[in-house]
């Protein structure tokens, strides 16, 4: 299960439809093995593409090695189908290698609704998750919402 | 000429769990041969007809060797090569 703070699937739903019909993408860092999202940080589609995305390399490189000094990883992996249902793509398991990250994708399409999806993908495996909405965290649990 | 390498998780099973490990060599391909020598398995998931796989990002220092001489890209004494699946999809 994916237990995410509303504000950081608002600012999902607001990238994506903000970059729509290209696809959006980014992550929420978390600290290493907490399972816990916190950091928002929106990526570089370098595709710009209706149908593809790709971080920009260079960018891929400092936002990993700012979560290695931080001892954060990626606990959400996320981007948008445009014009798709929110299901993972042959192409999206292809390039899955983060077995312990929740994939989230955001349908922008109308025809889809407005729900985000998280999947889990291990060695070519999909398993779909529920995802828990909270208004709050826990006091000590700092949100930051700017990369 | 030892190169430092930084391992990604999802290839840290074949290089006994070593997140860094130094090699020598001249270039990124001399690297990736030497890492193949001590941990087989590691080339194929790198390369693919002699290039790097599009999956797959490869840097010296803070520069994608995409943009450079790719897997010619030469080496120094103390250089980082770091290893990143790219994160990608459709």
């Amino acid at each position: 299960m994916l237990t995410i703070h509303a504000k950081l699937v608002e600012a999902m739903l607001a990238q994506a439809h903000k970059d729509h019909p290209i696809e959006t993408c980014g992550i929420i860092a978390g600290p290493a093995g907490s399972n816990l999202p916190l950091r928002f940080i929106p990526m570089r589609n370098v595709a710009q593409s209706e149908t593809f995305f790709r971080f920009d390399s260079q960018q891929h490189l400092q936002v990993w090695r700012t979560m290695e000094m931080r001892s954060e990883e990626p606990i959400v992996i996320y981007h948008s189908h445009t014009n798709t249902q929110a299901y993972p793509s042959r192409i999206d398991v292809q390039y899955a290698t983060e077995p312990r990250s929740h994939y989230v994708i955001i349908p922008t399409d109308a025809v889809y609704r407005e729900e985000i999806r998280s999947f889990r993908i291990v060695d070519g495996m999909v398993t779909e998750e529920r995802v828990r909405m909270l208004d709050s965290y826990k006091a000590e649990w700092e949100l930051s919402m700017v990369a | 000429m030892p190169i430092t390498v930084n391992i990604p998780t999802i290839l840290r099973p074949l290089t006994n769990n070593q997140k860094r490990i130094e090699i020598s060599g001249f270039n990124v391909l001399e690297v990736i041969d030497q890492l193949e020598h001590q941990y087989p398995g590691v080339k194929e998931k790198l390369i693919t007809e002699g290039e790097s796989h599009s999956f797959i990002n490869i840097y010296v220092n803070d520069d994608d060797i995409r943009f450079g001489n790719g897997l010619s890209t030469q080496l120094r004494d103390g250089d980082s090569l770091t290893i990143l699946p790219a994160v990608a999809g459709g």
